[in-house]
C-alpha cells in the first residue's frame, strides 16, 4: 500500500465550456506524506487543477488517481469515497463554514460519510483539537476572527480523515501570528499536503518540494529551495520573492 | 385569532396571559413594549379604518365613526398587537437557532428550515459586504443624496446580488467537496421532556380555554 502515491495526475487537460483552455496536459505525482507547494501566477489553472482532484470538474482528458483510485465524476459511489480522501480547504472560510455552529459545520463532512452519534461526536472533537479550536465548538462561525475561521475550515476537512489535504491560499488574509499558528498546525499533521499559493516564503517554510503550474502545464518540479533560488525561472512565470528575501 | 373581537373579555385574558409569560421569563415589560413598537407602521391604516367606510355611523368624543370600520380596525389592532407581543416574547427568550430547531421538530418542510438556516448564517456576511461596498463608495467621494444617485445604488445592489450568487455557488462547491448529497444533518439533538411539553403547551391551552369560555358564555 505504502508505495502507491497519494496523488497521481497523468496528462490532464481541461477546457471550460466557453472554450477557454485552462490545463494542457498536467503530470504530477505526489507520494504519501509529502508536503508540496503548488505555485503559479493568477490564472495559471491552479484552482482548476484542484477542482479535478475530487471530481468537481469532470476529467475531460487524462486521469487523476487518489491513492490508486481513479477519480470518475460519473461514478457517484466512488466519488463519495474520493471526496472523503481529498480534503479541500477553500480560500474564503465563509464559503466553507455554512452551518449555524462550528461543531455542526465540522460534523457536516463526516455526517455525509455516514458517521452518526458518538462516532460523529468523537471525530468532531478530534478535528477541532487538532487545530486548537475545541473551545469554540458551540460558537457561530461569524463570531470568530478570520484566522480562527480558517483554522475551523481546516478542521472541517480533517474531520473526514482525508488521505490528502489541499489548501487553497492558506496564508491569504492572515496576520503574522495566525499565519505562524496555521503553519504549526499543518506541520503537526501526519498527512499528505498540497498547498496552492503564491506566498513563496510560506511555501519554503512548509514544503520540501514545489511545483510551478504556469500556462496550464507543470513547468518546474524541484526542492523548494532550488526553485526559489532560480530567479530567472520565477520571473518568467510571474512569481517574485518579497523584496529583501533570498534563500542563497 | 378565531375569537371575534366582540368577545372582548377573552382578549383581556389573552393579554394578561402574555404579560404573565413575559414576567415569568424575566423580560422587562418596558423592553417588551418598546420592541412591539415595530407594528406601528402596519396598524396605521387599521387606525384610519373607522373614519372611512359605510353603514351605521355614530359619534364618540365628537368624532363620527363607522361601526363596521371601528370593529374591523379594533380587531386588527388588538389581534396584531397580541401577535406581535407573542412574537417579541418568543424572539427575546429563544435564540434564532432554537427557533429553527423548533420549526424542524414541528415538521416544517426540511427545505424551508435549510433556507432559513442558510439565511441566518449568511445575513451577516452579506451585510458586512454591503457595508464594505458602501465605505468603498464613500471613500471615493460618493454621497447618496437624491434620486440622481439611484443609478449608482442600483448598480451596487446588482453587484451585491451577483457576488452573493457567486458565493452561493462557491458554498455549494465546498459542500460537494465534503460529500454533500442533498441531506443536511438534522439540527435537533435535544430530547424534550414531558415537563417541557407541559410548560410549552400551558399557554396555548389557557388561551384556548379563555376563547371557548367567552364563546360559550357569550359575553
Amino acid at each position: 500500500m505504502s508505495n502507491i502515491p497519494s496523488l497521481q495526475i497523468n496528462e490532464l487537460a481541461f477546457a471550460y465550456p466557453d472554450g477557454n483552455q485552462a490545463l494542457y496536459g498536467v503530470n504530477l505525482t505526489i507520494q504519501k506524506g509529502e508536503r508540496v507547494a503548488l505555485l503559479g501566477p493568477n490564472g495559471a489553472g491552479k484552482t482548476t487543477l484542484v477542482m479535478h482532484m475530487n471530481g468537481i470538474h469532470p476529467t475531460m482528458q487524462g486521469e487523476v488517481r487518489i491513492s490508486g483510485e481513479l477519480v470518475d465524476s460519473k461514478n457517484k459511489e466512488s466519488l463519495k469515497a474520493i471526496r472523503s480522501k481529498v480534503g479541500i480547504v477553500f480560500q474564503d472560510p465563509d464559503d466553507q463554514l455554512f452551518m449555524p455552529t462550528v461543531g455542526e459545520d465540522v460534523a457536516f463532512g463526516p455526517y455525509n460519510m455516514g458517521l452518526r452519534a458518538d462516532e460523529l461526536d468523537k471525530v468532531v472533537k478530534y478535528a477541532l483539537t487538532q487545530v486548537g479550536m475545541l473551545d469554540f465548538i458551540d460558537r457561530p462561525p461569524h463570531h470568530l476572527s478570520f484566522g480562527q475561521r480558517r483554522r475551523v475550515a481546516v478542521a472541517t476537512v480533517l474531520a473526514m480523515k482525508p488521505e490528502i489535504l489541499v489548501l487553497d491560499e492558506p496564508s491569504s488574509n492572515l496576520d503574522p501570528a495566525s499565519r505562524r499558528e496555521l503553519a504549526d498546525i499543518l506541520r503537526s499533521l501526519d498527512i499528505t499536503i498540497v498547498m496552492v499559493t503564491h506566498d513563496l516564503p510560506y511555501a519554503f517554510e512548509l514544503c520540501e518540494r514545489s511545483v510551478i503550474l504556469s500556462g496550464g502545464i507543470i513547468v518546474a518540479d524541484d526542492k523548494t529551495g532550488q526553485i526559489l533560488n532560480d530567479e530567472k525561472l520565477l520571473k518568467s512565470h510571474r512569481l517574485e520573492l518579497p523584496v529583501g528575501f533570498s534563500f542563497k | 385569532m378565531a375569537t371575534p373581537i366582540t368577545r372582548w373579555p377573552a382578549f383581556i385574558a389573552f393579554f394578561s396571559l402574555l404579560i404573565f409569560t413575559a414576567v415569568m421569563s424575566k423580560i422587562p415589560i418596558l423592553l417588551l413594549f418598546k420592541r412591539a413598537l415595530i407594528e406601528v407602521p402596519f396598524v396605521f391604516f387599521a387606525i384610519l379604518m373607522p373614519f372611512f367606510g359605510e353603514g351605521e355611523k355614530f359619534s364618540i368624543f365628537g368624532l363620527s365613526v363607522y361601526r363596521d370600520g371601528l370593529l374591523a380596525g379594533t380587531s386588527i389592532v388588538v389581534k396584531g398587537t397580541l401577535g406581535v407581543l407573542a412574537a417579541v416574547i418568543l424572539s427575546t427568550t429563544t435564540t434564532a437557532r432554537e427557533i429553527l430547531r423548533g420549526l424542524e421538530r414541528l415538521k416544517l418542510p426540511m427545505i424551508m428550515v435549510q433556507i432559513a438556516s442558510f439565511m441566518l448564517r449568511y445575513i451577516n456576511v452579506i451585510s458586512d459586504e454591503m457595508e464594505r461596498m458602501k465605505v468603498a463608495r464613500e471613500s471615493r467621494g460618493f454621497i447618496a443624496t437624491g434620486i440622481k444617485h439611484w443609478k449608482v445604488l442600483a448598480t451596487a445592489a446588482a453587484a451585491l446580488f451577483i457576488r452573493s450568487y457567486e458565493r452561493g455557488e462557491r458554498v455549494h462547491l465546498a459542500m460537494l467537496s465534503r460529500g454533500f448529497d442533498g441531506a443536511l444533518p438534522s439540527l435537533d439533538s435535544h430530547v424534550v421532556t414531558g415537563r417541557e411539553w407541559t410548560t410549552a403547551l400551558s399557554i396555548p391551552f389557557l388561551a384556548l380555554i379563555a376563547s371557548l369560555t367567552a364563546l360559550l358564555i357569550g359575553w
